[in-house]
């Protein structure tokens, strides 16, 4: 298992890929290897997330969980040197 | 709609206090060519874009620029944690500190606060897309700037990494701005807006022969 710190930068590996993809595509829309790279690092990132979501805490607020205590508040904040 | 995400778009990691650099920094949060000023012109230019292309476009840069405007404050932020009386009278920070403590507030590095003014939205795909390109480069060399004026390795990483997103956006806008010049008449683009005039672009030709 790996730590939050190295999860989290793996989830934001891939969110750079699919950001710097979706951008190319915006303008390239055609771009069929753009699109197959696209496809494998959303299901990569998905993984990750669902990882991260478990042990970690929810990313977006729909991730939360409802079961035992509202945690989507739990700090630290993205801008806090402790969450990064 | 907007949804957040609770993470920085690349990690801002500072281990040592500077308020010097926080203070030319925050230029990139409230400054003339900032991340807040940045957002702001893409997410209203879109409105009037003539093609779904450039309205996508300009959404996506939009929104990624309001990641950019949290890695900066975030670095801001991080900067001025944990000072001295000390390092609050070192070189000048006594003068964002009487306003605004150590709060993030929207101003450039001389003080000036944020202002819409620093932005045009001209309702014409031309104009608005080639101040965007120009824009990127102004938001580029800022970083260049700000590269020039550290060695913190803190610093310089995350800042690398926001110069390099500035290349893309220019890149983009490029082909975007190019996209719309080929839907117009070669021998004159801007004989008409192609954002708001109809036919904008078809049967030049035959219009001007009548």
């Amino acid at each position: 298992m790996k730590n939050r710190d190295e999860l989290l930068h793996t989830i934001q590996r891939y969110d750079f890929a699919l950001y710097d993809l979706m951008l190319y595509l915006d303008t390239h829309p055609k771009c069929r290897h753009a699109m197959q790279l696209y496809a494998k690092y959303r299901k990569q990132r998905e993984e990750a997330v669902k990882d991260y979501v478990e042990h970690y805490g929810p990313l977006m607020a729909l991730q939360s969980d409802t079961t035992k205590k509202w945690n989507w508040g739990q700090g630290p904040y993205p801008w806090e040197k402790e969450a990064n | 709609m907007w949804t957040y995400e609770k993470r920085l778009q690349y990690p801002v990691r500072i281990k040592n206090p500077d308020p010097r650099m926080a203070q030319v920094i925050c230029s990139q949060i409230g400054g003339p060519d900032g991340e807040l000023t940045a957002s702001l012109r893409y997410l209203n230019q879109r409105y009037s874009m003539p093609s779904d292309k450039t309205k996508g476009l300009l959404t996506d840069i939009g929104t990624e620029e309001l990641a950019h405007l949290e890695m900066v404050s975030a670095i801001v932020y991080q900067l001025t944690r944990n000072l001295s009386e000390a390092d609050l009278k070192k070189n000048g920070f006594d003068k964002y500190f009487v306003d605004h403590a150590t709060g993030i507030y929207p101003a450039s590095a001389a003080g000036v606060p944020f202002t819409a003014a620093y932005f045009q939205v001209k309702g014409d795909a031309i104009a608005d897309l080639t101040e965007d390109m120009a824009a990127e480069q102004k938001a580029r060399a800022t970083y260049d700037n700000i590269l020039r004026l550290t060695d913190d390795p803190d610093i310089i990483d995350p800042i690398r990494y926001l110069r390099q997103r500035e290349v893309v956006h220019f890149q983009r806008f490029g082909e975007a701005l190019r996209m719309v010049q080929d839907s117009l008449d070669a021998r004159n683009f801007y004989a008409c807006n192609p954002s708001f005039d109809k036919n904008c672009g078809k049967n030049m030709c035959n219009r001007r022969m009548k």
